[in-house]
């Protein structure tokens, strides 16, 4: 038999090469460029014990039920404007049968400022909500129960500020902190590698992100303190080995931070949590999720003797790739998002989010958004993929797909502790030169037409149809800068200086910021002046930057 | 065949506005390096203040702006109008990012002088160069 089987392999190996190859000049490599076999066999299987879903090292799931115990959370991150404006686009969501809320704040939130500061004007309630205090998070969470729902917040520098406020509506709605459920975003790590959303200098960065994952391992259990994120590193140009391998080595990052602060690996281990990119290319992204919960699972256990299951399994949000989507012929990124979306599913992802095929453009309008959450019901409903746990496991192409991207893990992660770690990388500016690397060299092979976008550079048409976009009004800068304006007035002015002067004087210490932060927030301080009281001890980080 | 060099254009390209998303910034910049033109990338957050005055220190005629944080209508035009305060209006300005395509047509009228966007081939930027600058390069 054995020597039948291996005089067909070479049979079909002759009549391979001596059969005409296509000459369009495309590259047969993976989009990350991991050269691919035209086919895989039995013999590309490494030898190992079988695998099952919800047993370690988890690469065909964590959960031993799949899909079938229950779906992914189908999770559309939206904001825009105002608060006001924003609550509305929610309940609209959660009407039409989505289950999780997940907040995209403007850039002058993200970056720890104010609506009302110079270097806001432009800026305000363009790629997300305006949250300048405690009194737009109210109305952004207005008439919504947050003890029944989850939420995702996108924000990172001043996360401890955000996390806080939501914490403030609950009490305000008699909701306790121990019932609310979320994610944070709040990997900062990834801001100096890729997505450039840093205030202070990575340091009292890291302190904050410990903070705030120690007090939420106490007050707030059931709280993702933070999502390591690996999809900013993707959009900023990286291979899908690089994604994998720069967001475990942040991961690994925290869990030594944290270690060093006192804490035990079981007690905050399983509420971490990653976020991954859906590219295009397919199997690779399936490769990229199962190896990444594979890698994860083995490093908890055995470099840090992690003893609880519930610590070795990597749990994940995924959104599909942003960058994928074209402005050319725009409707293609609905067809585009849906196959990234399979890939996700494919790959195990505990929540979604589609992106809307306006996305290139502009943030979704109503109609882009609901086609883009109705793409995951189609996936969930109609094909039937939920039913069966890790179907592509044992698939020879994609077993040796997930060996090799472990195996290009594995060497990053050689080559960072060469550096001297996470931190040091990014100082030398390590991660940040190898992203610019691969994204110059996909945009060459994109030039030379060794790789085809749709609609870009192949398959044009010379007359792009137009389609409608959402527009912020220009008026919503100045309003939602009066807003703030309004509560500053308003407030006790003693007991909000009083909550700021105790923070400054905290921050200069060693105690854990959370709950000077949360005095600061329910005293109406605004999220320009609590960082600000922060900058004064922390200082602000400029970047090197490398071309 | 090498045409004689006279004068390399210099370009300072810059992020201005909040956003960090520097790829495509940094793709055009080694793209324009590798053309031949002398490229100075000034780094994230920059005001039109601060672009304005690495142009004319670094003698640049050429400034290059990237957003993508939708406040380009904003943060454009005030480039074009701090080169007016400055007197220093023979300096050109070229953008690109996430804009949609009625604005491109508002910020040409505001003085910016061509708006590339997402899938624009990196060889177009430098053809649309060449043109403004036919005897300057190389």
């Amino acid at each position: 038999m054995k020597v039948r089987a291996r005089d067909a392999k070479e049979a079909w190996k002759e009549e391979f090469e001596s059969s005409p190859a296509r000459d369009d000049g495309l590259e047969t490599s993976s989009i990350s460029g991991i050269p691919l076999q035209p086919l895989y066999t039995q013999d590309d299987l490494a030898r190992r014990e079988q695998e099952y879903p919800g047993q370690f090292p988890y690469t065909r799931g964590i959960h031993p039920s799949g899909y079938r115990g229950r779906l992914w959370t189908m999770r559309q991150f939206s904001g825009f404007a105002t608060a006001e404006e924003t609550n509305r686009r929610y309940k609209y969501l959660l009407a039409n049968g989505q289950n999780g809320l997940s907040v995209a704040f403007d850039m002058p939130t993200l970056m720890g400022q104010d609506s009302d500061a110079p270097t806001s004007r432009g800026e305000v309630g363009h790629c997300g909500v305006a949250i300048d205090s405690l009194a737009d998070m109210e109305t952004l969470f207005e008439g919504i129960p947050l003890g029944e729902i989850t939420t995702s917040m996108t924000i990172n520098s001043p996360a401890a500020i955000l996390l806080c406020m939501y914490i403030a509506v609950a009490e305000k709605q008699g909701v306790p902190a121990s019932k609310l459920g979320g994610t944070l975003q709040n990997d900062i790590l990834k801001e100096f590698i890729a997505q450039k959303e840093f205030i202070f200098p990575p340091a009292p960065s890291m302190r904050l992100v410990v903070d705030s994952i120690e007090y939420c391992a106490r007050e707030v259990p059931k709280w993702n303190t933070i999502s390591i994120s690996g999809y900013h590193i993707r959009e900023a140009g990286s291979t899908a080995a690089q994604e994998l391998a720069f967001t475990l080595a942040d991961g690994m990052a925290y869990v030594d931070a944290c270690l060093e602060r006192g804490m035990h690996i079981d007690d905050f281990a399983s509420r971490l949590s990653f976020f991954f990119d859906a590219h295009i290319d397919f199997f690779e992204e399936i490769a990229k999720f199962r190896a990444a919960r594979r890698i994860w699972a083995r490093w908890m256990r055995e470099r840090y003797g992690a003893q609880q299951q519930r610590s070795w399994k990597l749990r994940f949000h995924t959104q599909t790739a942003g960058v994928s989507l074209t402005a050319q012929q725009p409707e293609l990124n609905i067809a585009r998002t849906a196959i990234e979306a399979l890939a996700a599913v494919l790959g195990g992802t505990q929540s979604l989010h589609t992106n809307a095929m306006d996305e290139v453009l502009a943030l979704p309008t109503d109609r882009a958004a609901r086609i883009a959450l109705r793409t995951q019901q189609l996936l969930a409903y109609e094909t039937g993929v939920a039913n069966t746990i890790d179907p592509l496991g044992g698939s020879y192409f994609l077993e040796a797909l997930t060996d090799e991207m472990e195996r290009q893990a594995e060497a990053y992660f050689k080559r960072i502790e060469e550096i001297g770690g996470v931190i040091p990388a990014i100082e030398v500016g390590f991660f940040q030169k190898e992203i610019a690397d691969a994204a110059f060299r996909y945009q060459l092979e994109l030039e030379q037409k060794r790789r085809i976008m749709v609609g870009v550079n192949d398959f044009t048409v010379d007359e792009e149809e137009e389609i409608e976009i959402l527009r912020i009004d220009p008026r919503l800068e100045s309003q939602q800068s009066k807003r703030v304006r309004e509560v500053r007035r308003k407030r006790d002015q003693a007991q909000c200086t009083n909550a700021l002067n105790q923070l400054r004087r905290a921050a200069a210490g060693n105690d854990n910021l959370m709950p000077y932060l949360l005095d600061a927030v329910r005293a109406y301080a605004t999220e320009g002046e609590i960082m600000q009281a922060m900058i004064e001890v922390f200082g602000t980080y400029t970047e090197t930057a490398v071309v | 065949m090498a045409k004689v060099a006279t004068k390399p254009v210099r370009i300072v390209v810059a992020k201005v506005g909040l956003d960090g998303h520097d790829r495509g910034v940094k793709v055009v910049a080694r793209a324009l390096r590798d053309a031949g033109y002398e490229v100075i990338y000034t780094g994230l957050r920059q005001t039109p203040e601060m672009v304005v005055d690495a142009a004319l220190q670094e003698d640049a005629q050429v400034i290059g702006l990237s957003i993508h944080s939708g406040a380009h209508m904003t943060l454009f035009p005030a480039v074009v109008d701090e080169l007016k305060r400055r007197d220093a209006t023979d300096i050109i300005v070229f953008g690109g990012g996430i804009i949609p395509d009625d604005d491109i047509a508002a910020l040409k009228k505001r003085g910016v002088a061509e708006i590339f966007t997402p899938g624009t081939p990196l060889q177009d930027i430098v053809d649309w160069l060449r043109k403004r600058f036919p005897e300057e390069t190389r």
